[in-house]
């Protein structure tokens, strides 16, 4: 059955609520749900997820590239080898501006305990530069 | 003859120069509104699979979900009105302001009272104007609007739903009144009912989904109640971002439809304007004429006279 199936490559679908960040056929995704961490290879059982504010890798099919994006909630669908993570907003690592989101990291950190918004916002900000950081970590190893 | 031929002149040119202005309007609309078209098409994967996963969530569980739950004796209501923040659109807002009086009016005969919500500076305008109260308002997006001021009003809506009856600022139902944007042509007011739920079809302009893509067995994590509870407030937002997308493109259309009549107008009352105004320099002239004529005349007479 595996390779009856396994013809079909994983199709992988990051989609914010105004545009299709990115799309294609992965070898495995790796997301952060809120029960913890999830990899998603081909003929995946149907699964539907909670995600929480984190980093989003998906391994390219055919290649050694890595998409990395940041999610900020949101949910993860796996059918038939399609997988769709849906969040309101998805940036990919390379999309994102490291110093701009450190200043919006203490901005949010500061406002700790003033108000429930805050705490998530450091969680969004911190997924936000981690998957920055992964990014630039990424080309530098591919870079050699 | 009342007015003299430089004022008509002066008039040509005042036309002439809003037509100017009214044309710019136009193509100015007409080039957004292929924008605003797109977005609406980005938006629709997004749209498309919260259905979905909503859809399945619904079939594979009988979960009560307060957001699907009918009141059963609904007292209060919430209409968000979704009108743009300009003018010169035609009847673009005042069309959706009365499906509203329309829709309030029947909310009304069935015994509930109503509690408004405001999107776009006209309908803030219009509300105020007749110092009729209403409960929160959001402006300044109305022809580019974007998630967060959709997912903003959504928090709005549906902390105003989720309240118990007899709480202050609780509503029963949550009706939206938007303008669903069908062609270049046409597009109609529209007033539908957006809380409860109730998970039925695709958004419009979907088709529907192909046989295979129905109702895998999903497995839900951490449990199917709380899959639901991170779902719907999200379909809820992306519904009314959905409706946001489809006013802004009418609002666009709208405009330049309204812009292109009011061009042609322009047009018209310049043709008119230079044929009256020729008309009455031909009178000038041939009231120059008559008068030196009369007056070489009377001189001659006089001559002739003076001669004898």
């Amino acid at each position: 059955m595996a390779t009856a199936a396994g013809s079909e490559a994983l199709h992988v679908e990051l989609v914010a609520a105004d545009r299709t960040v990115w799309s294609g056929d992965a070898a495995m995704v790796i997301a952060r749900t809120t029960e913890g961490d999830v990899g998603v290879l081909r003929d995946h059982a149907p699964v539907l997820s909670l995600l929480s504010e984190a980093v989003v890798e998906v391994q390219v099919e055919g290649t050694d590239d890595v998409v990395v994006a940041a999610v900020d909630g949101g949910f993860l669908s796996v059918a038939n080898n399609r997988v769709s993570i849906l969040s309101e907003h998805i940036e990919l690592g390379e999309e994102i501006h490291v110093e701009k989101v450190k200043a919006e990291l203490e901005e949010a950190r500061g406002l700790i305990g003033a108000n429930n918004e805050a705490e998530r916002r450091v969680r969004r900000a911190e997924a936000r530069l981690r998957a920055a950081e992964k990014v630039q970590s990424g080309s530098l190893s591919t870079g050699h | 003859m009342a007015v003299s031929l430089r004022e008509y002149r002066a008039r040509i040119k005042s036309t002439e120069s809003m037509k100017k202005i009214t044309r710019a309007m136009e193509l100015i609309a007409a080039s957004r509104i292929i924008k605003a078209q797109q977005r609406a098409q980005q938006a629709a994967p997004y749209a498309r699979e919260l259905t979905r996963a909503v859809s399945a969530v619904a079939t594979f569980s009988n979960v009560d979900h307060p957001l699907t739950k009918e009141e059963e004796n609904p007292k209060r209501a919430a209409v968000l009105v979704i009108t743009s923040d300009r003018g010169l659109a035609g009847a673009y807002s005042s069309s959706v302001l009365k499906e509203t009086e329309r829709l309030a009016e029947r909310l009304r005969d069935e015994g509930k009272e109503i509690d408004y919500f405001l999107a776009g500076r006209k309908a803030e305008a219009y509300f105020k104007f007749r110092s009729r109260p209403f409960i929160d308002s959001w402006t300044g997006f109305s022809d580019q609007p974007t998630y967060d001021k959709a997912a903003e009003i959504g928090r709005a809506l549906i902390e105003a739903f989720l309240k118990q009856q007899g709480e202050e600022g609780d509503v029963d139902e949550v009706h939206i009144v938007y303008t669903r944007f069908r062609s270049m042509l046409v597009q109609e007011p529209t007033a539908v009912r957006l809380l409860p739920l109730e998970v039925v079809e695709a958004p419009e302009g979907e088709a529907a989904p192909a046989a295979e893509d129905l109702l895998p067995l999903y497995e839900f994590e951490p449990s199917a109640a709380e899959v639901l509870d991170g779902l719907l407030p999200q379909y809820v937002q992306s519904r009314i971002f959905y409706s946001l997308l489809q006013a802004a493109a009418s609002e666009l259309a709208a405009r330049q439809k309204a812009m292109k009549a009011a061009t042609d107008n322009a047009d018209e009352l310049i043709k008119k304007l230079t044929r009256i105004a020729n008309q009455a320099r031909q009178a000038g002239i041939t009231q120059e004429i008559s008068e030196i004529v009369g007056g070489v005349n009377a001189l001659a007479d006089a001559q002739a006279a003076a001669n004898d």
